[in-house]
């Protein structure tokens, strides 16, 4: 139930006692977490609990001030732009775009890692699938500045599925989505699963996590409180002591779904 | 229309543009010359002997003393000033950024003129050139460095870094005007009218190469530059190593304003201008947008050019002047239209 031992084997990222202090003051503190290939870990927590820092740590984007990472068994830090861009990809909340580009182009700039390379002749069909799944092939011709906030969310995640890397992060990918489509979302997250990639992704909705996720990781203060399955680590204690917030936890189908307890003022 | 066929359309539009405007500033002048033996003259110093060619040695002189160097000159410091324009608008993100605007031409400008009030000598012809790139370095590091905030650029902070940057230089030339002697003093006013008259041979032989270079150098960055737009973080996550990008291109503009201020002085909005209707008409992929904007930039100054020695009979106007008179409603026009879009200055 706490931390797995990291073992390395079938691991597309390894993390050990890796922390991040800023100012003296630690934004993540010694978490060793593993990540698989062929499972969707969920990493959820309260604001502010480091998420999107540990997400950061993880990808490679921020140098962590303990511990390391290891990606497809190699120090991240030993990794060039280049080599890092063909192993991982990464949706990230802030998905503005400077100039006019159409979204065709942006989809395409997702297959720029692979320039120069064999694998170049997946292109169209990378591009396609990735289409496909974010449901944005009417929109192809249009120039993204002009696209809503949902638009613009499908049409970077398309961007981020096109790159085709094994490990793929999804930071918030929901949150500017409708219903239907932040199911759509998880269900892509499903399926890149199922293709054996490993997908990591943070979400807010309990419930969301609850029904999508292999793994759940939660965060509280910058630690990793817990890992397991979403029914082994979402449970009404936990979720009550890390939000501090009363909920109940309805499980349906085998996965559990959150509510808040609203109480009897709701007259 | 699709954007290939609008590309062809542009690359039409743009070589008639160029050819027309290279014909007529080596036609029109105080002494005309016709076609036909602007012709000629091409094709015997191309080894062609022909019957067009002008017997007349003045006319002949006129053309290759006077006219065909200004006119190279013109070329090539406008594609220039247009590729630091589209380099510095990529790193920005940011359509209003140009050379002129946020500051690299007068801290060029300055350069140029410590060069000249200071009699630095050292390294020849080159030596303003010199100071000017350092100059241009210096205000585009200060740029890049002041009005970037967590990988974006706010409109507000480039244009006050760029005020800054402008009155700063300006004291600058302003104390070096009080310092120098009468020769300095003129040659420093010409640096901040800009002008194309009395381009040399020798000089053209500086500007070109290193435009040349800038232009190549902005092509082969060019992808880069198309997933900068992304921002950086983003742009990170595809394999750019933006850090070097980054560097490397404010080099690159700081080089490529430097070379056309050493030698023609400050003129603006060439790098606004040409890169914002290119945009329009093809799209903002880099490597199409460079090139077409380098044709462009060299069209654009042979008009100004033209436009600027004629249109006065017997006086050459500044042609700083004049891009300053397109380009600052225009400017304003483009400043109006990010503050709708974004409903603010940020």
């Amino acid at each position: 139930m706490s931390a797995a031992k990291p073992t390395g084997a079938g691991a597309a990222i390894v993390a050990t006692g890796v922390g991040v202090a800023i100012d003296g003051r630690a934004i993540v503190d010694d978490v060793t977490i593993e990540i698989r290939s062929g499972e969707v870990l969920a990493l959820v927590g309260p604001n502010g609990a480091g998420k999107s820092t540990l997400l950061s740590v993880l990808s490679g984007d921020v140098r962590p001030t303990h511990g390391s990472v290891l990606i497809a068994g190699r120090d991240i830090r030993s990794l060039r732009h280049l080599e890092l861009a063909r192993l991982r990809s990464v949706l990230t909340q802030e998905n503005q775009v400077s100039f006019p580009f159409t979204v065709s182009e942006v989809v395409e700039m997702g297959r720029s890692p692979w320039m120069k390379t064999a694998e170049r002749e997946n292109d169209g069909a990378a591009i396609g699938a990735a289409i496909r799944a974010t449901d944005i092939g009417h929109l192809l011709e249009r120039r993204y500045t002009s696209l809503s906030g949902g638009e613009k969310a499908r049409v970077s995640l398309a961007r981020v599925l096109a790159q085709g890397a094994g490990t793929v992060f999804l930071d918030e990918p929901t949150a500017a989505l409708d219903l239907r489509h932040q199911e759509d979302v998880m269900r892509t997250a499903r399926s890149l699963a199922a293709e054996g990639r490993a997908v990591v992704v943070v979400v807010h909705d309990l419930s969301l996590a609850g029904a999508y996720a292999d793994r759940v990781a939660l965060i509280a203060d910058g630690r990793l409180d817990s890992t397991g399955t979403p029914l082994e680590v979402l449970t009404a204690e936990r979720v009550e002591r890390v939000y501090g917030l009363p909920v109940e936890v309805i499980v349906t189908g085998n996965r559990p779904v959150i509510l808040p307890v609203r109480g009897a003022s709701g007259a | 229309m699709t954007r290939t066929a609008r590309g062809v359309t542009l690359s039409i539009v743009l070589a008639v543009a160029l050819v027309a405007a290279v014909l007529l500033s080596a036609m029109v002048g105080q002494l005309p010359v016709t076609p036909a033996e602007i012709v000629g003259s091409l094709l015997r110093a191309a080894g062609i002997p022909n019957g067009w060619a002008p017997t007349d040695q003045i006319v002949e002189s006129t053309l290759w003393v006077v006219r065909f160097p200004r006119i190279v000159m013109g070329l090539a410091v406008g594609a220039a000033l247009a590729v630091a324009g589209s380099v510095m608008q990529a790193i920005f993100g940011n359509p209003l950024a140009e050379p002129g605007v946020v500051g690299v031409s007068s801290g060029a400008a300055l350069g140029a003129a410590a060069a000249i009030v200071f009699g630095v000598t050292a390294l020849g012809s080159w030596s303003i050139a010199l100071f000017a790139f350092v100059g241009g370095l210096l205000a585009t590091l200060l740029v890049y460095f002041v009005s970037r905030a967590n990988g974006r650029t706010e409109v507000v902070t480039l244009l006050l870094t760029g005020i800054a940057i402008n009155a700063f230089a300006g004291a600058g030339l302003a104390f070096l005007l009080f310092a120098g002697d009468t020769a300095s003093r003129e040659q420093i006013t010409f640096w901040q009218l800009g002008s194309l008259n009395g381009s040399l041979w020798r000089e053209v032989g500086i500007v070109a190469p290193i435009m040349v270079v800038g232009l190549v150098a902005a092509v082969v960055l060019g992808r880069q530059y198309d997933l900068l737009a992304l921002g950086e973080r983003n742009a990170r996550h595809l394999g750019v190593n933006v850090e070097s990008l980054r560097i490397g291109s404010i080099v690159l503009v700081a080089l490529l304003t430097g070379v056309a201020v050493a030698f023609c002085g400050i003129i603006a909005f060439v790098g606004l201008v040409v890169p914002h209707v290119i945009r329009m008409a093809i799209g903002p992929r880099h490597r199409p947008l460079i090139i077409a904007s380098a044709v462009g930039g060299g069209a654009l100054i042979s008009f100004a050019d033209l436009i600027a020695r004629t249109a006065v009979s017997g006086a050459d106007l500044p042609i700083g002047m004049l891009t300053s008179l397109i380009g600052g409603p225009f400017f304003f026009y483009l400043l109006f239209r990010q503050r709708k879009r974004s409903g603010g200055w940020a």
